[in-house]
């Protein structure tokens, strides 16, 4: 297990490297740069500007420049659109507030999505079931940019009880958490649902109760983490979008989170934020798939690496 | 008496209609003797046995009675149930390669049921699953007992699946096809073992299985079912030498004999019926060969004939006994009235009657172990 996780993370440098290169590829391909304005800058400026932030060097050397840069003082580069600020300072900003309500939302949407699910799987074809159907398909499928107005509007214009928008204390965090967990709680409570009704159709849940177990100690001793396998691939990459952030969140409720940053940049052309924020979003990527390869064989002792 | 089933019936809801898998089954089982279900898939012996444990389907309804020592079970309350399962009557199912559980290790399925019936505690519990282990004759039985299931073969997890219900020492057991899924030599010995801890223990069991020469060699009396009636109960020895339903005739004759080489292997023509429409009448008349008018109508009574030997069927006995009528070709109103009858999933069109016995190599009646 522990040579496994190591060769794991061994090969996680080259799909790094891998998506550095790909990205940067793509990124420099794409028409337009940083500095292209409606009003086009005078070819002096435009090539000291180009110069200054080395895009005139050919995009190997960029590479290279900008990988030694990560590698040897953990320096993602200046942003070319905010002259003040690294991409460090950026993501340092912006990545607290994702992580908190990303983190906080993730909790919740697992919290209530399982119980959700294993409510309704227990309760089959009874009205609790087809509630919990209604409810989780009714989440799904209502954007959060539709609920983020209606959660303003109720909240801060009616009930005047929330700030409509910017980050501070716990008020600021209520509404962006709802937006962005509604739909996740009722895409994991489906998944829980479905797979916990297989489980409990299945030959070894009727050894359970034939032995004689309470309802009860059949679900959470038997059913359960078989029920929670497919679950939990699920969340692995979940855990990761939730804590990057949301653009609509960041958007709706002023938060000042990365996933606002994200699209900026990229929108932008600024370079370095657009690649800064695409390596966190993949090493997270990386580390918590590993995190549920090893939750698997922790829970499915087929499973041995 | 330990356990009396009367009128049992079981519906099951499906998309398709209602599925009616046991219809009106009666029967009962004294301390410490062996009762044989048989028939061919389908014929509702295992949802009979559910039935008796509560261990329906979730769209499945049982109606009738069930009584264990004279309290009514059936449909009982949860709390009922659970007290009587693995302590009073276990099970041991057709399966098992997905029967055991295969997240937990042996010892904690088998200790579970220890520590949940007997307030015994871990240690103690383990300790115990590994004497039931040796009992079932488990090589190494303290190493393996920590093992997960996929480290067995399907034979040593049968006999887990036994050990594991023998823990309480329970009253009954009922085996449903305890040896179907495992190999012809691995299905000697579970029976062996089966026969060995019936008499040690000195429990009932009700074995239900479409091997005859499984019967043959463990029952005291045998129920014959098909579509979810019986249609035929006797001791085993007047069973087998004389048969007096179509169906155990037929059902018989699809042994292979390694006596009789040369002789031609009989097969029931046909498949079994379809629940969800069964036949009117007796269910085996789109198969029989000595079918006549009034099997249409209405099913023949369970008639005793003599002590303990009872029937389903309009034709004679005297008839039956002379063997059925040299028919070469199935009677074309019956083959249109099969077609009509049968399910259509063909897959199950092959009746198990056909390859009945041939795993239990050569246990022909009278090759019965004593």
């Amino acid at each position: 297990m522990f040579g496994f996780i190591l060769r794991r993370l061994a090969v996680a440098i080259p799909t790094l490297l891998l998506l550095i290169i790909i990205s940067f590829v793509l990124m420099h391909s794409a028409p337009g740069g940083p500095f292209t304005q409606e009003r086009a800058l005078p070819p002096q400026v435009l090539a000291n500007l180009d110069a200054k932030y080395g895009l005139d060097q050919p995009l190997i050397v960029q590479m290279w420049t900008y990988i030694v840069g990560i590698v040897t003082r953990f320096d993602f580069g200046p942003s070319f659109i905010y002259p003040d600020l690294s991409v460090n300072d950026i993501i340092s900003q912006g990545f607290p507030v994702t992580l908190t309500y990303g983190a906080i939302g993730f909790t919740l949407s697992v919290l209530f999505g399982v119980m959700l699910g294993i409510v309704a799987a227990i309760r089959h074809n009874t009205w609790i079931d087809t509630a919990a159907v209604g409810v989780s398909i009714g989440a799904q499928v209502l954007p959060n940019f539709v609920i983020a107005p209606i959660l303003v509007l109720v909240f801060t214009l009616w009930l005047r009880w929330l700030p409509g928008g910017g980050w501070g204390g716990w008020p600021y965090w209520v509404m962006p958490i709802i937006a962005l967990t509604l739909s996740h709680m009722a895409s994991i409570a489906r998944l829980t649902r479905s797979s916990m009704l297989e489980v409990l159709g299945s030959n070894h849940i009727r050894t359970a109760r034939a032995k004689g177990l309470s309802e009860r100690a059949v679900i959470m001793r038997h059913a359960l983490k078989p029920a929670m396998l497919p679950v939990i691939s699920y969340l692995g990459p979940l855990f990761v979008t939730m804590i990057t952030g949301s653009v609509v969140v960041d958007m709706y409720f002023s938060t000042g989170g990365i996933g606002r940053s994200f699209v900026d940049s990229a929108l932008s052309r600024d370079y370095a934020v657009m690649m800064g924020i695409t390596i966190l979003v993949g090493a997270l990527t990386i580390f918590f798939n590993l995190l549920v390869d090893v939750l698997y064989a922790w829970i499915d002792p087929k499973i041995r690496y | 008496m330990l356990l009396e089933v009367k009128d049992l019936n079981v519906r099951f809801a499906t998309p398709d209609g209602e599925v009616k898998a046991v219809n009106g089954i009666d029967l009962d089982v004294e301390r410490g003797e062996t009762l044989g279900i048989v028939g061919e898939s389908g014929s509702g012996k295992s949802q009979l046995a559910f039935a008796i444990m509560g261990l329906l389907a979730r769209n499945g309804t049982a109606t009738g009675s069930v009584r264990f020592e004279g309290q009514e079970i059936l449909n009982a309350p949860a709390r009922t149930l659970s007290k009587l399962r693995a302590e009073r009557i276990a099970m041991v199912f057709q399966d098992p390669m997905t029967s055991l559980n295969p997240y937990m290790r042996v010892s904690d399925q088998m200790a579970e049921v220890l520590m949940l019936h007997k307030g015994m505690g871990k240690s103690a519990a383990v300790a115990e699953s590994v004497r039931m282990l040796d009992a079932v004759r488990i090589p190494d039985a303290r190493g393996r007992v920590k093992l997960h299931p996929h480290e067995f073969s399907g034979g040593m997890r049968q006999r887990v699946m036994i050990a594991m219900a023998l823990l309480c020492r329970p009253d009954l057991l009922i085996a449903d096809e305890p040896t179907t899924a495992l190999d012809v030599t691995v299905q000697a010995q579970i029976m062996e073992l089966l026969d060995d801890l019936q008499r040690d223990f000195g429990m009932a069991m009700i074995l239900i299985t479409h091997d005859l020469g499984v019967v043959a060699g463990s029952c005291e009396r045998v129920m014959v079912m098909y579509g979810g009636r019986t249609l035929e109960r006797a001791p085993v020895d007047p069973l087998f030498a004389a048969p007096t339903q179509p169906y155990t005739q037929g059902l018989l004759s699809a042994i292979p004999r390694v006596d009789q080489r040369g002789s031609r292997l009989s097969a029931i023509p046909g498949s079994p019926p379809n629940m969800t429409r069964p036949p009117a009448g007796c269910p085996f008349t789109p198969r029989c060969a000595y079918v006549m008018d009034v099997c249409h109508q209405a099913m023949p009574p369970l008639v005793t004939f003599e002590p303990g030997r009872s029937r389903a069927c309009y034709a004679e006995i005297e008839r039956v006994m002379a063997g059925p009528p040299p028919v070469v070709e199935m009677p074309e109103p019956a083959a249109a009235e099969l077609l009509e009858t049968t399910a259509p999933d063909l897959t199950n069109a092959l009746p198990d009657a056909a390859v009945a016995g041939a795993g239990s190599a050569g246990v022909t009646p009278e090759g019965r172990r004593p």
